[in-house]
C-alpha cells in the first residue's frame, strides 16, 4: 500500500503541478448522499462550509465534495476521488453501510486516511476513524424529557422514521428509558417515514383511534410539522407536547418563539459533517491520527439554549 | 364498441352481466375491507374518519382520473409525483415573492395567482410530454422517466434540499382550501368528486373519449379511421397535467410547504389506483369510476392498518400488496 502512495506522490511530481512540496499538500475527498431532504441538505451545506473555511485558511488544502444518489454511484465516486483526484484523505457518510464497506476498504488499502461519518461500516477495519451522532441519547433524552414533563403519567404515541438501524437504535433507547416511568403508556409506534405528509396521515389516524393523548414523540422535526397540522385540524386540546428530533432550524425557531406544543427538541445536527472534515484536516496536516471513535453528543434543546442551535443560513 | 349498443336488449344480457360482475370486483373488495375495518376498530366507521380518508385520497384520486385517460390511450406518465412537487414548490416561491414584494397585493389575489400558476404549469408540463411523445416519437415511459428526474431535481435545487415554506399570512388565507368543509364535506372531496364525474363524462360520453379508447385498442386502425391521434394523445397528457395542477392546489394549503419528499411515489399509487380500478395497462378500455374506487381502496388499507396494531408495522406494505393482487384476481379475464 505504501508503494502505491509513493507512486501517487511521484506522479504528482512528474506532472510538475505542485509548486509546494507534495507532502504538505492535502487533498480531502468528501463523499455524501445527495440532498434529497432537509437533513441531507444540511449535510451537504456543512460539508461545503468546511471546504470554504479550510481552503481559505490554508492554500495547501483542497477539499472535493461529491454527492451521490445511490450506493453504487457513491462507490464510483470514491474510486474516482482516489484515481483521478489523488486524495490523501477521505471523509465519507456512507449511503449504505454494507454496500460501501468493500469500496472504502480498497481506498484505505491504497494508503488514504479514511474517516467515516454517521453510518458505520460493517467492517470497522475499513476505517481509520469514526465520527457519529449519538442515536441512543437521541431517544433517551426525548423519553426522559417527556417522562418528566408529564410527571410520569399519561398516554403517548410515537412516530418512527424509516426501518433502519438508526431508527431502531433511537426507538429502542426511547423505549428503555420510558419504561422507567410506569405511569406512562406508549399507545402505538408507527412509521411516518421521516416525512411530513406521511406523519400527517399517521397522526390523523392516531387521533381517530385514541381519545386521550398527552404527548407525541414525533422523533423528527419534519414529522413534527405533519403531526402539529393534524392536531390543529382535529382541534384536539388533550395533547400538551410534541417532541421532534434533529434540531432543524424551523423547529428550533418554534422553541425560541415559545410555541404552545413544541417546547423541546433533541439535537442530531448534520454539523458533525463539518466537524469530521475539520478534525480530519487538522490531524492530517500535523500527521496525527484521529481517535478511533468520536461521538458528537445529542443535546436536549429548550428555550434556554435554543439560540446556540439556530443556524438561519443552513437549509436544515 | 358494438356490444354496448345491444346492451339494452334482454336476450343479450347474460354476457354483459357477467362482465359487469367482474367490473364490480374493486367495489366488492372495498365493501369487504370497510366491513373488516369497522369490525377491527369501531372508530373506522365514523364520519370523521371517512372524511379523513376521502380527503387524503383526493390528491392521488384526482391525478389517477387524469392518469386513466393516459393509460386508456396506451400511454403512461411516471412523472406526476415529481411534477406535483415542482408545481407546489413553484407556487410557494411565486406566492412568497408576491407577498414580500414592494407592493404586495391582497392575500386572496396572491392565492388566486398561485392557483392560476399551478394550472398553467400543469398544462404546459403535460403538453410538453404529449409533444415529445407524439412529435418527438419517444416512448412515454422514457419521456416521463426523464421528466420525473428533472422535475424533482429542479424542486430540490429551488428548495436548496430543504423545505419551501409558504408565507404566514398567505398560508392563513389559503389553508381553508384544504381544511374547510361545505355541507359537512371537505373541499378536497368536493373537488375530487367533480373531477371524477367530469372525467367519467368525457371518457364515456364525448367523441374525444371514444377516440382515446380507440387509440388505445389499436392506434393504426384509429389513424385509418381519420382520428387525429397525435392531437388526442397530447390532450390526454395535457389533461393529466391539469389534474396534477388541481391536486397540487389542494395539497399546498395542507402543510403550507413543499419538500423534496413531496409527491414521492405518487406516480405508482396513481397507476395502481387506475389498474386496481379495472383499466388495463395495455390501454383500450377503462373506467374512471373504477379508478376512484381503486384510489379509495388503497387509502382505506393504509387507514385500517394505522387504526389497528394486529400485525407488525414492518408488514404494512405486504398487506397492501396482498390486497392489490387479490383485487386484480377478482377481475381477471377482463382483458
Amino acid at each position: 500500500m505504501r508503494s502505491m502512495t509513493k507512486i501517487a506522490v511521484a506522479t504528482l511530481f512528474a506532472l510538475g503541478a505542485a509548486h509546494v512540496s507534495a507532502a504538505d499538500k492535502l487533498t480531502i475527498g468528501v463523499a455524501v448522499p445527495t440532498a434529497t431532504h432537509g437533513y441531507t441538505a444540511g449535510i451537504v451545506y456543512w460539508a461545503n462550509q468546511a471546504k470554504k473555511e479550510l481552503e481559505a485558511a490554508n492554500p495547501n488544502v483542497k477539499v472535493i465534495v461529491k454527492t451521490a444518489g445511490t450506493p453504487p454511484e457513491q462507490a464510483n465516486q470514491v474510486q474516482d476521488l482516489v484515481v483521478v483526484n489523488k486524495i490523501n484523505a477521505l471523509v465519507i457518510l456512507p449511503f449504505d453501510s454494507a454496500s460501501l464497506t468493500n469500496p472504502v476498504n480498497q481506498v484505505k488499502n491504497k494508503g488514504v486516511y479514511v474517516t467515516v461519518v454517521d453510518r458505520g461500516l460493517t467492517n470497522p477495519a475499513a476505517q481509520n476513524a469514526y465520527v457519529a451522532g449519538d442515536n441512543a441519547a437521541f431517544g433517551t433524552l426525548a423519553a426522559e424529557y417527556i417522562g418528566k414533563h408529564l410527571n410520569g403519567k399519561g398516554n403517548i404515541v410515537v412516530l418512527r422514521g424509516l426501518p433502519t438501524t438508526v431508527d431502531n437504535d433511537r426507538v429502542n433507547a426511547f423505549n428503555a428509558e420510558i419504561k422507567k416511568y410506569p405511569g406512562i403508556k406508549v399507545l402505538d409506534a408507527k412509521y411516518g417515514n421521516w416525512n411530513r405528509d406521511d406523519a400527517f396521515k399517521v397522526m390523523q389516524d392516531y387521533l381517530t383511534r385514541f381519545k386521550q393523548i398527552d404527548a407525541v414523540w414525533a422523533a423528527d422535526d419534519d414529522m413534527e410539522i405533519g403531526v402539529q397540522k393534524a392536531i390543529e385540524q382535529a382541534k384536539r386540546t388533550d395533547i400538551k407536547e410534541i417532541v421532534g428530533g434533529g434540531g432543524a432550524k424551523f423547529a428550533v425557531k418554534k422553541i425560541m418563539d415559545g410555541d404552545k406544543l413544541v417546547q423541546a427538541d433533541v439535537s442530531y445536527s448534520p454539523r458533525f459533517m463539518y466537524d469530521a472534515i475539520k478534525m480530519t484536516a487538522d490531524a492530517r496536516l500535523k500527521g496525527q491520527a484521529l481517535p478511533a471513535k468520536t461521538i458528537v453528543p445529542s443535546v436536549l434543546i429548550t428555550k434556554e439554549n435554543a439560540k446556540q442551535f439556530y443556524f438561519p443560513d443552513s437549509p436544515y | 364498441m358494438k356490444p354496448t349498443t345491444s346492451d339494452t336488449k334482454p336476450g343479450a344480457a347474460s354476457k354483459p352481466l357477467s362482465a359487469r360482475f367482474k367490473g364490480l370486483g374493486p367495489v366488492i373488495a372495498l365493501v369487504l375491507l370497510c366491513i373488516a375495518g369497522a369490525l377491527l376498530n369501531p372508530d373506522f366507521a365514523t364520519l370523521d374518519n371517512m372524511m379523513n380518508v376521502l380527503t387524503r385520497t383526493a390528491f392521488i384520486g384526482i391525478i389517477a382520473v387524469g392518469m386513466t385517460f393516459v393509460i386508456v390511450s396506451g400511454g403512461i406518465d411516471l412523472s406526476v409525483g415529481s411534477m406535483a412537487a415542482l408545481i407546489a414548490g413553484s407556487m410557494i416561491v411565486a406566492m412568497n415573492a408576491l407577498a414580500t414584494g414592494a407592493h404586495p397585493p391582497g392575500p386572496v389575489t396572491i392565492v388566486l395567482a398561485g392557483v392560476a400558476l399551478a394550472l398553467v404549469f400543469g398544462a404546459i408540463f403535460g403538453a410538453l410530454h404529449g409533444f415529445l411523445i407524439t412529435h418527438g416519437k419517444i416512448e412515454p415511459f422514457i419521456v416521463t422517466l426523464g421528466t420525473l428526474g428533472i422535475f424533482r431535481a429542479v424542486l430540490t435545487w429551488l428548495s436548496d434540499g430543504g423545505a419551501l415554506t409558504l408565507d404566514m399570512t398567505v398560508s392563513e388565507t389559503y389553508s381553508p382550501v384544504y381544511y374547510q368543509s361545505i355541507l359537512g364535506v371537505p373541499i378536497p372531496v368536493w373537488v375530487f368528486a367533480l373531477v371524477a364525474i367530469a372525467g367519467a363524462a368525457v371518457l364515456n360520453r364525448t367523441a374525444f373519449g371514444q377516440h382515446v379508447q380507440a387509440i388505445g385498442s389499436n392506434e393504426q386502425v384509429a389513424r385509418y379511421a381519420a382520428i387525429r391521434v397525435d392531437r388526442a394523445k397530447i390532450v390526454t397528457y395535457l389533461l393529466l397535467g391539469v389534474c396534477v395542477g388541481v391536486a397540487t392546489i389542494l395539497y399546498v394549503p395542507r402543510l403550507g410547504s413543499a419538500t423534496p419528499a413531496t409527491g414521492l411515489l405518487w406516480e405508482l399509487e396513481a397507476i395502481a389506483a387506475v389498474v386496481v380500478g379495472g383499466t388495463s395497462l395495455k390501454g383500450g378500455a377503462g373506467r374512471v369510476l373504477g379508478t376512484v374506487v381503486g384510489a379509495v381502496l388503497l387509502s382505506v388499507i393504509a387507514n385500517i392498518l394505522n387504526l389497528t396494531s394486529i400485525i407488525s408495522e414492518h408488514l404494512n406494505a405486504a398487506v397492501q400488496g396482498v390486497v392489490i393482487i387479490a383485487v386484480a384476481y377478482l377481475q381477471r379475464g377482463r382483458r
